[in-house]
């Protein structure tokens, strides 16, 4: 029996399935981080030496990561439109790129921890290393995650394409959102983390 | 379902849980012993038992998560052909909000217990204020957590998972009685918008469980004020459902007669948590057997009595067969009336100010001494109910190869799922459904018989 609407779109609800599973999940993900951002906010304002996250942390290297992530959810999107426009070869090229680019953003992350680990600034530290180890780890643990989505689409997901290139073009978009949300918790993270 | 591998992969995540949270008995020290809320900072410092209901939570949240995008994906997009929203039956509607509060509460709960897990393995002080002195000895944590932020992140899930109990069960009993009854449901439309309310509304009267913390008034006043007006859907539709006996000509079946039990059972319930949604009046009745009392009013006769009624409803349409109404009257008024020996004491002795968990259930104390027989009566009736429960346990089983044959429609209902056949082939339809009318078409006026099916042309 074929469920309907995995790849043509319900025309009362103008939606494919997918789309509505991706943004339904995104909606849990926004209370999972808003339930920790909240968190932050309460231990902080607890708390009468809160450090500025500059004095602590290396900002350079996460503005780097700020520019990787960001240039790695242009890739994505450049991955969707060409399959939009039926070109697989310059897809596989951006996917590519973003599965590095977030390979990029993981080895910064890893000098970042282990020059904080070498200093002996633990979770257990304070808790603002507490939250931070937190809050970066959850993240990193999205970033991981998405990698290995859209490394199975760059590899073996792509024998979809020959099949039925509207479902993959659809499965793309729906990973791509995902990324997407990924990248705009860094850009919350940023921000709290490593200026305020 | 629209993901049937992601339905799979809710299943064995609860499995994976399941067995987490049961092989942790088998840890040094036990189980996890700090209560189903977890408090901390004690539940921080307790045994090995605490990390194993740790990872056993994170495990069950991901699987209700996926199984909550999984029901709203399947009831948004594969609605059957003319099937709209307002052609929903009741129990559709309330596994839809449910769901939506699944999808929305429990990730902060998993927030927080990511956060307790970094407190007991990595050695943060999230939930650990400075200075906590345990056994005579000052912990060498960090410091500057705070206690009450576990409390906030919990009862964020805590207070819209009991309408995660309770509205399903809601639902069963509306199914139920209007195809008992023979009539449509009284207020439908009414009883739908005061669902979505309902679920709204959920997600802002948490603190009413928190009242203890020396939150300040101001908190205490919003959060008393959401807790009186969330009280307002619920009367909405337990008295649509009362109003919806009146006039009828009821069949007083099995799974009827759990469900008009549950509208006074859960009446008391509900009542009876009006005293703890104030702050003023839960202060002396807090964490006493008052509480127990009422909650218990809720969710044991209130939900477990429509799941039982849920059971003999659709039992038939599971297996073919009809599970045994003698068996089934038995369990029923054996349940009804210890049900109500095991809590109505509890108010007794919750109102002397007995206080909860107490090793010795208060004996030691001058104040508990007048209502101590009660707890006997209590026990009493919690072992009579236990035996109660043989006859369903019997039933149940006995029925799926000996149980009277039942067709299709075996309660000439009207909702969709009694046009598949009994029981259910692959892919459930024979035919792909489709819905013509209401869901309660029962009793209409020039038809020739007393149901108009929505599946019927």
């Amino acid at each position: 029996m074929d469920i309907p609407y995995t790849v043509a779109v319900r025309r009362d609800t103008g939606l494919n399935n997918g789309k509505i599973g991706i943004w339904l999940f995104l909606a849990s993900e926004v209370m999972l981080f808003g339930a920790l951002f909240a968190s932050y906010i309460l231990i902080r304002t607890g708390s009468p030496n809160w450090p500025r996250g500059d004095t602590v942390l290396d900002y350079r290297l996460a503005t780097f990561n700020t520019i990787v992530l960001i240039t790695s959810s242009v890739t994505m999107v450049m991955a969707w439109a060409s399959l939009m426009r039926r070109k697989f070869g310059t897809f596989r090229i951006y996917m590519a790129a973003t599965v590095l680019l977030g390979g990029v953003f993981l080895v910064v992350k890893y000098f970042e921890y282990s020059h904080h680990l070498h200093l002996g600034e633990y979770p257990s530290h304070s808790n603002f290393f507490a939250i931070y180890y937190t809050l970066t780890g959850l993240h990193m643990l999205h970033v991981f995650g998405g990698m290995v989505v859209n490394a199975y689409f760059w590899g073996p997901g792509a024998k979809l394409w020959e099949k039925n290139p509207v479902w993959f073009t659809n499965r793309v978009e729906h990973s791509g959102l995902f990324w997407h949300f990924v990248d705009l918790v860094w850009i919350f993270l940023f921000p709290t983390l490593y200026l305020l | 379902m629209a993901f049937p591998k992601i339905n799979m992969a809710s299943y064995w995540c609860l499995f994976l849980g399941g067995c987490t949270m049961l092989g942790s008995f088998l840890v040094p020290g036990g189980a996890a012993q700090s209560g189903w809320t977890s408090y901390a900072p004690l539940s921080v410092i307790a045994g090995t038992g605490q990390t194993w209901w740790l990872i056993g939570m994170i495990f069950l949240i991901t699987s209700s998560l996926l199984g909550a995008v999984n029901f709203l994906t399947t009831t948004i997009q594969l609605r059957a052909k003319g099937l709209t929203f307002m052609r929903f039956p009741f129990f559709v509607w309330s596994q839809f909000v449910t769901s939506f509060l699944l999808l929305l509460a429990f990730p902060p709960l998993e927030a927080a217990g990511v956060m307790q897990l970094m407190d007991r393995v990595a050695g943060t002080s999230f939930f650990l204020p400075s200075g906590l002195v345990v056994s005579g000895q000052v912990l060498a944590n960090a410091g500057g957590g705070n206690a009450v932020l576990w409390q906030h992140l919990f009862w964020f899930l805590a207070h819209p998972e009991v309408y995660v109990l309770i509205l399903p069960a809601m639902g069963i009993v509306a199914e139920i009685i209007a195809n008992n009854t023979r009539k449509p449901l009284w207020g439908y439309r009414s009883m739908v918008y005061a669902l979505i309310f309902l679920g709204f509304m959920s997600f802002i009267v948490w603190a009413h469980h928190m009242f203890m913390t020396g939150m300040g008034t101001t908190m205490a006043a919003f959060f008393q004020t959401t807790t009186m007006i969330i009280s307002i859907p619920s009367v909405v539709i337990l008295t649509a459902l009362i109003v919806s006996l009146w006039g009828g000509s009821i069949r007083f079946n099995t799974p009827m007669l759990f469900a008009v039990s549950f509208l006074p059972m859960f009446g008391i319930g509900g009542l009876t948590g009006l005293p703890l949604g104030l702050n003023i009046s839960d202060i002396p009745l807090h964490d006493t057997y008052y509480v127990i009392a009422h909650f218990h009013y809720v969710v044991a006769p209130g939900t477990i009595f429509a799941l039982f009624a849920g059971i003999y409803y659709w039992y038939p349409k599971a297996t073919g067969r009809k599970m045994s109404e003698t068996l089934g009257k038995i369990h029923w008024i054996g349940s009804l009336v210890c049900m109500n020996v095991v809590f109505m004491p509890m108010f007794i002795v919750g109102l002397a100010g007995v206080s909860r968990r107490l090793f010795d259930a208060g004996s030691g104390y001058d104040f508990a001494q007048g209502t101590m027989h009660w707890n006997a009566v209590s026990s009493w009736g919690a072992w009579i109910m236990g035996l109660f429960q043989i006859p369903f346990i019997f039933n149940f089983f006995y029925s799926i190869r000996n149980g009277e044959k039942a067709e299709g429609n075996v309660w000439q209902a009207t909702t969709i799922e009694w046009s598949a056949p009994s029981p259910p082939p692959h892919g459930n339809f024979a035919i792909p459904p489709q819905a013509y009318r209401g869901p309660y078409e029962y009793s209409v006026p020039g038809s020739d018989k007393d149901f108009t099916p929505q599946f019927e042309a």
